[in-house]
C-alpha cells in the first residue's frame, strides 16, 4: 500500500495548470459571448482551444517523456491508477444526469402531463413525444404529414455501431494481449483496427444525424425526444471522439516504442477509457433507440 | 529523488502560479477562499442593508435578487470548498505521513481553475442583463426567460468550479488510498482525513450530475432543446431533481470535513481520546449514503405523488440517527476531560452547538406537511445558515486557529482569538436567530420588501450582519500577525495535541516525510 521509501516522484514547479486554465476561461468567455452574438467571441474561443490543444500537447509530452525516463516507480503508477478511476466514474455520474432526465421524463413527466385533462387538455402521451406543441411522432402504419418527425429507430444504424463498438473493445484487449506478450505487431495492430473501428462508428453516426436533420425532421430542436436523443448521443459522440484520439496518441506512441509489459499506465488507462464509452453506448443503444 | 533539488522553487509570484507544493497550494486556496468570502460578505451586506426597513431604498429589486444569488454562490463555492480543500491541501498529507499529494501538477491546476472560474461568474455582474437573478439553484423557467449572457457565465463558472472540484476529490481519494505512510491503516487514519476522504467521493458523484443539469439549461437557453418546457413534453420539475440530487449531498460536502475538524479539536482540548472513533467512520459513511436519496425534502411543495413525500421525508428523517451518533460522540469526548477553551476549542464547541440547532430545525423541515408552510420563508433561511456556517464556517475557523501556529510557525493572539469568536458567535445569533420567528410568521425569502410587522426582527438582523462581517476583521489581523511575527510555535503547538503533523517542526520545512514515517 505504502511506499518502502521515499521513491515517490515529486514534479517540479510547472507553468502548464495555469495556462491550461487562462485556456479555460478564454474558451468558456468566447463561447459565452459567441451564443449571444458578440461577433469577436469566436476569436477568444478560438484562442482559447488553440491554448489549450498546445498545452495538452506540452503537458502530456511532459508526463510521457518522464515515464519513459522511468521516474515513475510503482506507487506513482498506482496513483494514476485511482486518479484515472475515479475520473472515469465522475463522467458515468456525467451520463446519469442525462439518462436520469430520460427516464424521469418517459415514466413520471410525460404520463402526468398527459394523464390529466388539467394539465394540458387533450394531450395524450406516447413514447416518443415532442410534447402537446411539438410535432408528432410518425408511427410505422402511419402516413406522414408536414410537421411530423420520425424516430430514430434501433436496427439499422445504432445497431452496426453497436456491433462496430463491442469488435472495438474486443480489438483493444487483443493488442493489450499484444503488449503484455512482447508482441509488437499484434499490439500495433490491434490498435490501428481500433481506431480504424472508432472512425468508422463516428462516421456513421455523422451521416445518422445528418439523415435526422434532413430527411427525418429529427433536430435538437424537436421536443423532448429530440432533446435527450441529442443529448445523450451527442455526448457519446464527444466522448468517442476523445477516446479515438487518445488511442491515436498510444497508436503513435506505440510506433515509438513507448510501452512495457510491466509498465503502460498510458495505454491501459485509454482502454478502461474506451470501454467506459462501450458500455454508455450499450445502455444508450438499449434507452434511447431500442425501447 | 524525491529531495534535494525539490526544496529549491521559483521565487516571487512564480513561485505561486506554477508550483506543485501541497503547502503552498494550501496556502493559495485558503487566501482566495478568504477573499472570495469578503466578496460574498459585502454581497450579504447589500442584502441586509436593502431589508433594514419595508420598502425599496437601496437597490432596484433585480439588483437585490442577483445579490442573493451571487451571494450563495460565491459563499459556497468560493469559499467554504475552496476553504476546505486548502485545508485538505495542508492537512492531510502532513496527517498521513505523505511527501505530498499523489497528483501534485493536477493539484496545481484544480487551484488555479478557481481564480478564472470566479471571475467569470464576477463579470456576469457587469453584463447587460446583470448577473444570475433566478437564485442560486437556477431553476427554469426564470433562468431560461433571463435574458443577457449573465446566466451563461455563471453556468460556464459553474462548470469550471466542478472541474476544479472533481479534480481535487481524485487527488484526495488518491493521496489517501496511496500515499498513507507504511502502519497508518485506514481505520487509524485522523478523522479529519477520513471526513475528507468521504467528501471526496460525494464531490465526485453529484458534481458532474450538476454539470448535466446546467448544460441542459444552456441548451435550452441557447440551442433550442427543450428540457424544461412542458409545452414540448419537458418539466422544469425535471431541473429541480437533477440539481438537488447534486444540491443535498453538496450540504454534506460542506459540513462534513468541518465534522472533521471538530473530531480533531475536541479530543486536543478535552485531552481525551475521540470517543467512538469507529463509530464516527461509519457514521460520516452513513450520512454520505443517505445524503444520495434525500434530494426531493427541497422541493415538498412541487407536487411530487404521495409515496414520493413519505419515501424522502422518511429517508431525510433517517439522517438524525447518524448525525445524532456525532454529536453524541464529541459531547462524550468531553464528558470528564481535562478542558480548556482556547480559541479552536470555542469554535469546535460553538460550532457543534450552532450546528445542532441547524439539525434540528432541518428536522422540523423533513415533515412533509410543516414544510408545507415553511417552504421559501425565512426560517429556511435560518436553518441552512445554522448549518452551514455553524457546521462549516465555524469549523473552519476553528481549523485555522488550530493548525496556523503550525503553518506559520508563531502563535496567533489569544485574546484577539476569542473576541472574534464571541462577536461572532452573537453577531451570528443576531442576524439568524429572528429568522426562524420571521419565517414562522410568513416572510417570504428572496424579496427585496417586507410588511410592517416585520420591522423590528430584520433590523436586529441587519445590525448583526454588520456585526458578524466587522468581527472578520479581526482574524484577517490576527492571521496576518501571526504570519509575520510572535511567539515562536513549539511542534507540538497544543498539549493535548495528537497526530504526525505535530511531531514536524513549526513552520515545517518545504517537503515533509520524503521518508516515510513509521505508525504504530
Amino acid at each position: 500500500m505504502s511506499a518502502a521509501n521515499g521513491g515517490y516522484y515529486l514534479p517540479n514547479p510547472s507553468p502548464w495548470p495555469i495556462v491550461t486554465s487562462a485556456g479555460l476561461f478564454s474558451l468558456a468567455l468566447g463561447f459565452v459571448l459567441a451564443i449571444n452574438g458578440v461577433g469577436f467571441g469566436k476569436w477568444i474561443a478560438i484562442v482559447g482551444a488553440a491554448i489549450l490543444i498546445w498545452v495538452m500537447f506540452r503537458w502530456f509530452g511532459e508526463v510521457i517523456g518522464e515515464s519513459e525516463g522511468g521516474k515513475y516507480n510503482a506507487q506513482v503508477d498506482r496513483s494514476f491508477r485511482w486518479g484515472m478511476s475515479w475520473f472515469i466514474f465522475s463522467e458515468v455520474m456525467f451520463f446519469a444526469a442525462f439518462f436520469g432526465a430520460l427516464f424521469y421524463v418517459r415514466h413520471w413527466a410525460g404520463p402526468w402531463l398527459g394523464d390529466t385533462e388539467l394539465l394540458w387538455p387533450g394531450f395524450d402521451f406516447h413514447w416518443p413525444s415532442a410534447g402537446p406543441k411539438g410535432p408528432i411522432a410518425i408511427e410505422p402504419d402511419m402516413t406522414p404529414a408536414a410537421s411530423q418527425f420520425s424516430p430514430m429507430g434501433a436496427w439499422g444504424i445504432p445497431a452496426i455501431n453497436t456491433a462496430i463498438l463491442l469488435s472495438s473493445g474486443a480489438t483493444i484487449t487483443w493488442a493489450h494481449w499484444g503488449l503484455l506478450k512482447s508482441n509488437r505487431a499484434q499490439l500495433i495492430t490491434g490498435l490501428f483496427l481500433t481506431v480504424a473501428l472508432g472512425v468508422t462508428f463516428l462516421s456513421l453516426q455523422a451521416f445518422e444525424y445528418i439523415h435526422a436533420y434532413t430527411a427525418m425532421g429529427l433536430t435538437m430542436k424537436t421536443g423532448i425526444y429530440g432533446a435527450t436523443f441529442f443529448m445523450l448521443t451527442g455526448f457519446h459522440g464527444f466522448h468517442v471522439t476523445l477516446g479515438t484520439i487518445m488511442l491515436i496518441v498510444i497508436l503513435g506512441r506505440a510506433l515509438k516504442g513507448h510501452f512495457r509489459p510491466d509498465h503502460h499506465f498510458g495505454f491501459e488507462a485509454v482502454a478502461w477509457y474506451w470501454h467506459f464509452v462501450d458500455v454508455v453506448w450499450l445502455f444508450l443503444f438499449i434507452f434511447v433507440y431500442w425501447f | 529523488m524525491a529531495t534535494a533539488h525539490h526544496d529549491e522553487h521559483p521565487s516571487g509570484i512564480m513561485r505561486w502560479l506554477t508550483t506543485t507544493n501541497h503547502k503552498d497550494i494550501g496556502t493559495l486556496y485558503l487566501v482566495f477562499a478568504f477573499t472570495m468570502a469578503i466578496v460574498g460578505g459585502i454581497m450579504s451586506l447589500v442584502i441586509r442593508s436593502e431589508l433594514w426597513q419595508p420598502g425599496l431604498q437601496i437597490v432596484d429589486p433585480h439588483f437585490f435578487n442577483q445579490m442573493t444569488t451571487v451571494h450563495a454562490l460565491v459563499m459556497i463555492f468560493g469559499f467554504v470548498m475552496p476553504a476546505f480543500t486548502g485545508l485538505a491541501n495542508w492537512q492531510i498529507p502532513l496527517m498521513i505521513g505523505a511527501p505530498d499529494m499523489a497528483l501534485p501538477r493536477m493539484n496545481n491546476w484544480s487551484f488555479w481553475i478557481l481564480p478564472f472560474a470566479a471571475t467569470l461568474l464576477m463579470l456576469s455582474l457587469f453584463m447587460p442583463g446583470g448577473g444570475p437573478a433566478g437564485g442560486w439553484t437556477l431553476y427554469p423557467p426564470l433562468n431560461v426567460q433571463q435574458s443577457g449572457p449573465g446566466v451563461d457565465f455563471t453556468i460556464l463558472s459553474i462548470h469550471m468550479l466542478g472541474i476544479s472540484s472533481i479534480l481535487g476529490s481524485i487527488n484526495i481519494i488518491a493521496t489517501v488510498l496511496n500515499m498513507r505512510a507504511p502502519g497508518m491503516t485506514l481505520m487509524k487514519m485522523p478523522m479529519f482525513a477520513w471526513g475528507w476522504f468521504i467528501t471526496a467521493f460525494l464531490l465526485i458523484a453529484s458534481l458532474p450530475v450538476l454539470a448535466g443539469a446546467v448544460t441542459m439549461l444552456l441548451t435550452d437557453r441557447h440551442f433550442g432543446t427543450h428540457f424544461f418546457d412542458a409545452a414540448y413534453g419537458g418539466d422544469p420539475v425535471l431541473f429541480q431533481h437533477v440539481f438537488w440530487f447534486f444540491g443535498h449531498p453538496e450540504v454534506y460536502i460542506l459540513v462534513l470535513p468541518a465534522f472533521g475538524v471538530f473530531s480533531t479539536i475536541i479530543p486536543t482540548f478535552a485531552r481525551k481520546p475521540l470517543f467512538g472513533y469507529e463509530t464516527m467512520v461509519y457514521a460520516t459513511a452513513s450520512i454520505a449514503f443517505l445524503s444520495f436519496i434525500v434530494w426531493a425534502h427541497h422541493m415538498y411543495t412541487v407536487g411530487m405523488p404521495l409515496q414520493g413525500e413519505l419515501f424522502f421525508m422518511y429517508a431525510t428523517m433517517l439522517i438524525a440517527v447518524p448525525t445524532g451518533v456525532k454529536v453524541f460522540n464529541w459531547v462524550s469526548t468531553m464528558w470528564r476531560g481535562a478542558m480548556t477553551f482556547e480559541t479552536p476549542m470555542l469554535w469546535a464547541i460553538g460550532g457543534v452547538f450552532i450546528f445542532t440547532i441547524g439539525g434540528l430545525s432541518g428536522l422540523m423541515l423533513s415533515i412533509t406537511p410543516a414544510d408545507f408552510q415553511y417552504h421559501d420563508t425565512y426560517f429556511v433561511v435560518a436553518h441552512f445558515h445554522y448549518v452551514i456556517i455553524g457546521g462549516s464556517v465555524f469549523g473552519l475557523f476553528g481549523a485555522v486557529s488550530y493548525w496556523l501556529p503550525k503553518w506559520t510557525g508563531h502563535m496567533y493572539n489569544e485574546t484577539l482569538g476569542k473576541w472574534h469568536f464571541w462577536l461572532t458567535m452573537i453577531g451570528f445569533n443576531l442576524t439568524f436567530f429572528p429568522q426562524h420567528f420571521l419565517g414562522l410568521a410568513g416572510m417570504p425569502r428572496r424579496i427585496p420588501d417586507y410588511s410592517l410587522q416585520f420591522v423590528e426582527f430584520n433590523q436586529w438582523s441587519t445590525i448583526g450582519a454588520f456585526m458578524t462581517i466587522a468581527a472578520q476583521l479581526i482574524f484577517f489581523y490576527y492571521a496576518m500577525q501571526s504570519i509575520r511575527a510572535g511567539q515562536k510555535a513549539t511542534s507540538q503547538v497544543w498539549e493535548g495535541a495528537e497526530g504526525l503533523e505535530w511531531t514536524v517542526p513549526s513552520p515545517p520545512p518545504y517537503h515533509t516525510f520524503a521518508t516515510p514515517p513509521k505508525v504504530k
